[in-house]
């Protein structure tokens, strides 16, 4: 028998594993019905979107690029202006500008001439200057003589031409005409261009993912909706013997702890496991494509890491598993002790208590660290992580600027893919663990889901019209158990005329609720037949049963909602007359009256209304229903003297022309009954009337006499 | 909230103190990386910097992440190790308050909330104080200074990152004012729907008997559906959550490039490369400043939940305990004597009174009984013996001493109690049987097995597996009402008290064992003196003096027979559970 304790699916239950994942996951695919579709593209969005995210930072470098495109100075220009001038000088000077060219491929040599050139150029009076030189045209930018001399005049404070901060801020001193040729070009129309293209990549990527989300909300929603719905309509498909076998908390815990954590996780753990992996594997592709050297660092960089954040995590996993186990104990024990206070008070039990709290406590304490702690840093050394990947990739892709392999834009991709490569990682562990616990608690609400049902009853052709009925019930050699090995009623028979009484009687704990049972069919007879105004019970529906009896048990069970609709329950067509009239017949209407709402008033969170007064609802609920037999448990605990004789009336009231079976605690009933039915151990050991059964000195009779008895 | 970190000791507040100064390291730390990090991307622009330049930024800027790295460990061992601590204390507060608690105490705040309170509550808290000493110290300096470090470098972007903010604060706002308020309406369907469905399980024979199975599954229906809505409509709020932040987060970075890009074409030649080493440093500045306000934001879900929490074991710490212990520790002349004086008691909240005026005595040896209806007090009576409750006028007093005087311990080692409900703890028959401490050796095992026998049980834990040592499950699951009741009645038997108490603790048996029992019972205590209360007339049918209670008062005393002529409310009460030829009979 599955007995699932209660207190383990509490709202702190551990991580599950589940006992079939790949059956319970297609199982929980294929009971989607027509979210099948909406699942695949939520997914698929999820895809999309974490695709896009991936080809971002590829943009971004581009965009980048662009950017540092126009901050460089065109060194190019710088050349092509100083050969200029040189040229000219030569020309107006009637040097041979042919052996300056032959010199032009020693690089080195040439730069070394030139600056002396320049050096010695510049000792010339101004005047003279300008007759060596022409006016020079570079990229429509006419730059005059004047400005030549000035160029020439900061040049020489120049050792070279390399891009350094110094020679930035002499280029920055320069004549317009000259600035104009050497600033960089940014091209801004591009950079414009690429910029929408991001925008558009991260706008979609954002839509998508909230599309993603929102038909995810959608579909796990709607899923656990119609999950409930289908538990709420297996209860009452259920055989009783389920019930009394398996504990309400552990019933209640389905509906509510593993919906709820089907939805949740089916919620959070598809998308992002699918969204993980693409960002994961996405970047990856990406990081190859863009530079395979700098792909290969920030890979080989992260990998250390990855490998200690999962032992890490192991490790947590184990305490965080022992957690749950201490947890569970200290809460048993608290709920031990807190609800056995008085006795804990009255035995001075409070030190060994304290003590055995202090045990506990102190484990928990110890795990609860560890588990915290080990969690706790998992962050930050993703972080770390992170940044020594960054520090491995701008290294790297330094040493290839400086080679001209690659370009910074690179870098500033790979600063970005390093990031998205190592997220997700962690979202896939939690993903999955999300995806253990949906299949662990979807398992166990389809075994719920899937227990056996009542038989049907298609086949019950004869039916008992209520206006037929007249009450007569006949048992013929009924056996009965609740396990098949074990007989409890062996062989029982009697034959009950109309408007008879019958009274079962017997300790607590000996079975009298087994009759209830078979009476109304809860329960089906092994063999033997039950025969209700001739007709075989056999052959008559559980609801053609249930609507020839009136059944009143000893909890009093009302739904949280009006008197009035307690009373008439499940039944059209009841007028608040009636409901008054039963009301009074069980000589309740004057207490409801005084209540706020009278026949409106909600029972329930209703502390005015006693357990008693209840009882009395109950049993107006039976006046209402017209029907010829009757089952009543007249226990009347928990009732005060005054009320109980009320209730004791109105019991005999509801006795009145009816076949009733009583579950009898007053001796004035046993005696009038017509048939006594002794039931012990779930037995029926005796049956006959009173006096019958008196002259027998059996066990009846010892039970009768038990309540008389002196002490001795 | 703040009160109740109050229970953080010196050595917690150092600890705390000492977590700051780790954090604003760590955001030192980490505001010095992008440094570098621009330091790097300029080193890498320019033409005349060495590879060992590169090098050593990106050597320091990775002793930055290692040193952030080793600071957060820091901060994560003693924070988890604070809020460890700080939970076990505090659990254990709540736990040894509890235990001095009353009954009326406890009542007032119910056991099972008690329980969550010990439990659930305290690790709401301990959630709070790990995560508020990573991210709530964090939180508010890395975003002062971060923003402190941006503030100057450039209108644009700053503009740009506070409307990130912006954005971000009011999409928060949104959801706190829209959604959160949502929360406690989802965990009252939650509960409905939990009552709905233990409704239908609690009554599945009734609502089959009425074939209401549709009826209830329309109720059912409707408040899954309300369930449904409002979830529904909350889960999808917040699936909009993760698209606007990483929205943000990278337009907070595209526009940063953008603007950046036109700020270097205006810009000097100089500048130029400098700003772009600005830009990749306030990218990630920005970054953190966003970063900070989504912490923020966090903790700010978490909070309402952890005030509530604290909240909620406030209320159990500052209980004032209504039962005080005295100091009386020495002998008694008289043993075995109960006596009620002029005794009145009403809740202290109360403003009617439950018992009025009672006094009777009863001497060593006799069995004194008290019967009523429910609600007649007379439990509460009987637990004024024991303590369980205070008389609010008039004494008790039990061999002679007001049992207020008594040191608890030294009065409970008189008395033996059996309440309505048996009490079974995880363990053993035996351990259950001798459970506790009555200030003398704990009992032999012959005395054990004697009690069991006295007690009815022997036969029911000779069948058990292990007989005497069988496991008891949490909470006695693993035996009936019966079974429960005659063990709790041989723990009170093993404790060899002058004073049996029995509140009721026969109707769980059925007539021919609660007779023998007594009769058994009676002859291995000759000399101990018992109250009983009881439902049934056959139970207390032969006590010495039977007190019959009315709305809490006295309406008759005497032996049954006395009564019968001369007590109309025992008579009522005799005549609806036996016809009068029985009576007379008896």
């Amino acid at each position: 028998m599955p007995k699932a304790g209660g207190s383990g699916h509490g709202p702190m239950r551990t991580v599950e594993k589940s006992k079939d994942f790949k059956g319970s996951m297609i199982r929980l695919f294929k009971s989607l019905g027509k979210w099948q579709a909406l699942l695949i593209v939520s997914l698929l969005l999820a895809i999309f979107s974490a695709t896009l995210s991936t080809i971002a930072p590829n943009k971004l470098s581009s965009l980048s690029e662009l950017i540092t495109e126009g901050i460089r100075p065109n060194t190019k220009n710088i050349e092509k202006l100083s050969n200029e001038i040189f040229k000219n000088i030569m020309i107006n000077s009637h040097m041979d500008t042919s052996s300056q060219k032959s010199n032009n491929k020693n690089n080195k040599e040439n730069q070394k001439q030139y600056k002396e050139f320049i050096v010695n150029f510049n000792k010339l009076p101004d005047t003279q200057k300008e007759l060596l030189l022409s006016d020079i045209e570079i990229d429509n930018v006419k730059v005059s003589k004047k400005n030549q001399i000035k160029y020439l005049e900061t040049l020489s404070e120049m050792s070279n031409t390399k891009v350094t901060n110094k020679f930035l801020n002499k280029l920055d001193s320069m004549p317009k005409s000259i600035k104009k040729i050497i600033t960089p070009k940014m091209n801004l129309k591009e950079i414009k261009k690429r910029a929408l293209i991001l925008a558009i990549i991260y706008l979609s990527s954002s839509i998508f993912m909230f599309i993603q989300g929102f038909i995810m909300a959608t579909i796990a929603n709607n899923f656990a909706k119609n999950l409930r719905e289908k538990i709420s309509k297996k209860i009452n498909k259920l055989p009783l013997r389920y019930f009394d076998s398996h504990e309400t908390g552990d019933i209640l815990s389905r509906v509510t702890n593993d919906v709820d954590s089907v939805a949740q996780n089916m919620n959070q753990s598809f998308a992002t496991l699918v969204s993980s992996l693409t960002l994961f594997f996405g970047s990856i592709i990406m990081m190859f494509i863009t530079n395979w050297i700098m792909a290969s660092t920030a890979i080989l960089a992260s990998i250390f890491g990855f490998a200690f954040s999962f032992v890490l995590l192991k490790r947590s996993q184990k305490y965080f598993k022992r957690r749950q186990k201490e947890l569970g104990e200290l809460n048993g024990h608290i709920e031990e002790i807190y609800s056995g206070h008085n006795v804990v008070k009255a035995y001075n039990g409070e030190k060994s208590a304290l003590k055995e709290f202090d045990k506990i406590n102190d484990r928990l304490y110890d795990c609860n660290r560890k588990s915290q702690f080990l969690s706790g840093i998992m962050q930050p050394i993703m972080i770390f992580i992170g940044n020594f990947g960054y520090v491995a990739v701008c290294v790297v892709g330094s040493l290839l600027v400086m080679n001209d392999k690659t370009t910074f834009g690179t870098i500033i991709a790979f600063m970005i893919y390093v990031r998205l490569f190592t997220s997700p990682l962690s979202q896939i562990a939690q993903a999955l663990t999300g995806l253990q616990s949906t299949a662990a608690a979807s398992e166990r609400v389809f075994e719920f889901l899937d227990e056996e049902e009542l038989t049907s009853e298609e086949d019950k052709c004869e039916v008992l019209d209520i206006k037929d009925a007249k009450g007569n019930i006949e048992f013929k050699n009924v056996k009965f158990g609740y396990n098949q090995d074990k007989l409890i009623i062996k062989n029982f028979s009697a034959n009950i005329k109309s408007g008879q009484k019958v009274a079962i009687v017997g300790p607590t704990g000996a079975g009298k609720t087994t009759m209830v049972n078979l009476l109304m069919k809860f329960y089906d007879i092994n063999k033997g037949d039950i025969i209700i105004d001739g007709k075989n019970a056999k052959d008559l529906t559980r609801e053609n049963i249930h609507d020839l009896f009136v059944m009143v048990l000893q909890d009093t069970w009302l739904f949280n909602g009006s008197i009035k609709d307690n009373i008439k329950y499940n039944k059209e067509n009841i007028s608040d007359k009636e409901i008054w009239k039963a009301c009074h017949t069980v000589g309740i209407d004057h207490f409801i009256k005084t209540l706020p709402d009278d026949i409106n008033t909600q029972v329930g969170d209703n502390d005015s209304i006693s357990q008693g007064q209840k009882q009395l609802i109950t049993i107006a609920r039976g006046m209402i229903e017209k029907a010829p037999f009757l089952i009543l448990d007249e226990a009347t605990s928990n009732v005060d003297t005054r009320t109980e004789e009320l209730v004791q009336k109105a019991m005999d009231k509801l006795t009145e022309g009816k076949t009733s079976f009583i579950i009898a605690h007053r001796l004035s009933t046993i005696k009038n009954a017509d048939l006594i039915l002794v039931m012990e151990e779930g037995n029926i050991i005796e049956q006959g009337t009173h006096d019958e059964l008196m002259k027998k000195k059996g066990f009846y009779e010892k039970l009768y006499n038990s309540q008389f008895e002196k002490i001795a | 909230m703040i009160k109740i970190f109050k229970n953080f000791t010196k050595k917690d507040k150092l600890a705390v103190l000492f977590c700051i100064v780790l954090v604003i390291s760590q955001v030192w730390l980490e505001l010095k990386m992008p440094e570098y990090m621009s330091e790097i991307t300029r080193l890498v622009q320019t033409d005349d910097s060495t590879m060992k330049e590169i090098l050593t930024s990106g050597a320091y800027m990775l002793l930055c992440a290692l040193g952030s790295l080793v600071t957060a460990i820091l901060v994560g061992y003693i924070s988890s190790k604070l809020s460890a601590n700080f939970s076990r204390n505090i659990r254990k507060k709540i736990f040894e308050k509890v235990e001095n608690f009353g009954i009326a105490e406890i009542k007032k705040f119910s056991t099972s909330s008690l329980i969550t309170r010990t439990t659930n509550d305290v690790t709401q808290l301990e959630m709070l104080i790990s995560m508020g000493m990573q991210m709530l110290l964090k939180a508010p300096i890395m975003a002062v200074w971060a923003v402190i470090k941006i503030v100057g470098k450039s209108t644009q972007w700053s503009m740009l990152t506070a409307t990130g903010v912006l954005i971000l604060l009011i999409t928060d706002i949104f959801i706190m004012l829209v959604v959160v308020p949502k929360f406690s309406k989802v965990q009252k369907l939650t509960d409905k729907i939990n009552d709905v469905t233990r409704e239908n399980l609690t009554g599945i024979r009734v609502i089959r008997a009425f074939n209401a199975e549709q009826f209830q599954e329309k109720r059912f229906n409707d408040v899954n559906k309300n369930l449904t809505d409002i979830q529904m409509f909350n889960q999808r709020v917040f699936s909009s959550l993760s698209p606007i932040m990483t929205f943000i987060m990278h337009f907070q970075t595209l526009g940063i490039y953008f603007i950046g890009a036109y700020l270097i074409y205006d810009a000097g030649l100089v500048d130029k490369i400098n700003l772009f080493g600005d830009m990749v440093v306030f990218s990630s500045y920005g970054m953190q400043v966003i970063m900070s306000f989504l912490m923020l934001t966090i903790i700010f879900m978490l909070a309402p939940r952890s005030s509530v929490s604290a909240k909620r074991i406030n209320e159990v710490l500052e209980e004032e305990i209504s039962i005080k212990d005295g100091d009386f520790v020495g002998d008694t002349q008289e043993k075995g004597t109960v006596e009620f004086k002029n005794v009145s008691f009403k809740y202290p909240d109360a403003d009617e009174y439950l018992l009025k005026n009672i006094s009777f005595t009863v001497n060593k040896g006799e069995t004194i009984a008290f019967i009523g209806s429910t609600g007649s007090g007379k439990s509460t009576l009987i637990n004024l013996v024991p303590r369980l409750y205070d008389a609010t006028d008039g004494e008790v007093l039990v061999d002679g001493v007001n049992v207020k005087e008594y040191k608890r311990e030294n009065l409970n080692n008189k008395i033996g109690y059996i309440p309505q409900k048996a009490v079974m703890f995880t363990g053993t028959v035996e351990s259950n049987v001798i459970y506790g401490d009555n200030g003398k050796e704990k009992a032999s095992k012959d005395k054990i097995k004697k009690a069991i026998k006295v007690a009815q049980a022997r036969d029911f834990v000779e069948k058990m597996t292990g007989k005497y040592s069988a496991s008891i499950s949490r909470g006695g699951t693993n035996i009936s009402g019966g079974q429960k009741q005659r063990l709790a009645i041989a723990r009170a038997i093993a404790r060899d008290p002058e004073i049996y108490i029995f509140d009721d603790s026969f109707s769980a048996l059925d007539y021919q064992t609660d007779v023998t029992l007594r009769k058994e019972l009676k002859k291995y205590t000759k000399d101990a003196t018992s109250m009983i209360v009881a439902q049934r007339i056959g139970t207390i049918i032969n006590a010495d003096k039977i007190v019959v209670l009315e709305n809490g008062e006295c309406v008759g005393m005497g032996t049954h027979k006395e009564l019968l002529k001369n007590c109309e409310v025992y008579k009522e009460i005799a005549l609806s559970q036996l016809s009068e030829e029985e009576l007379k009979n008896a």
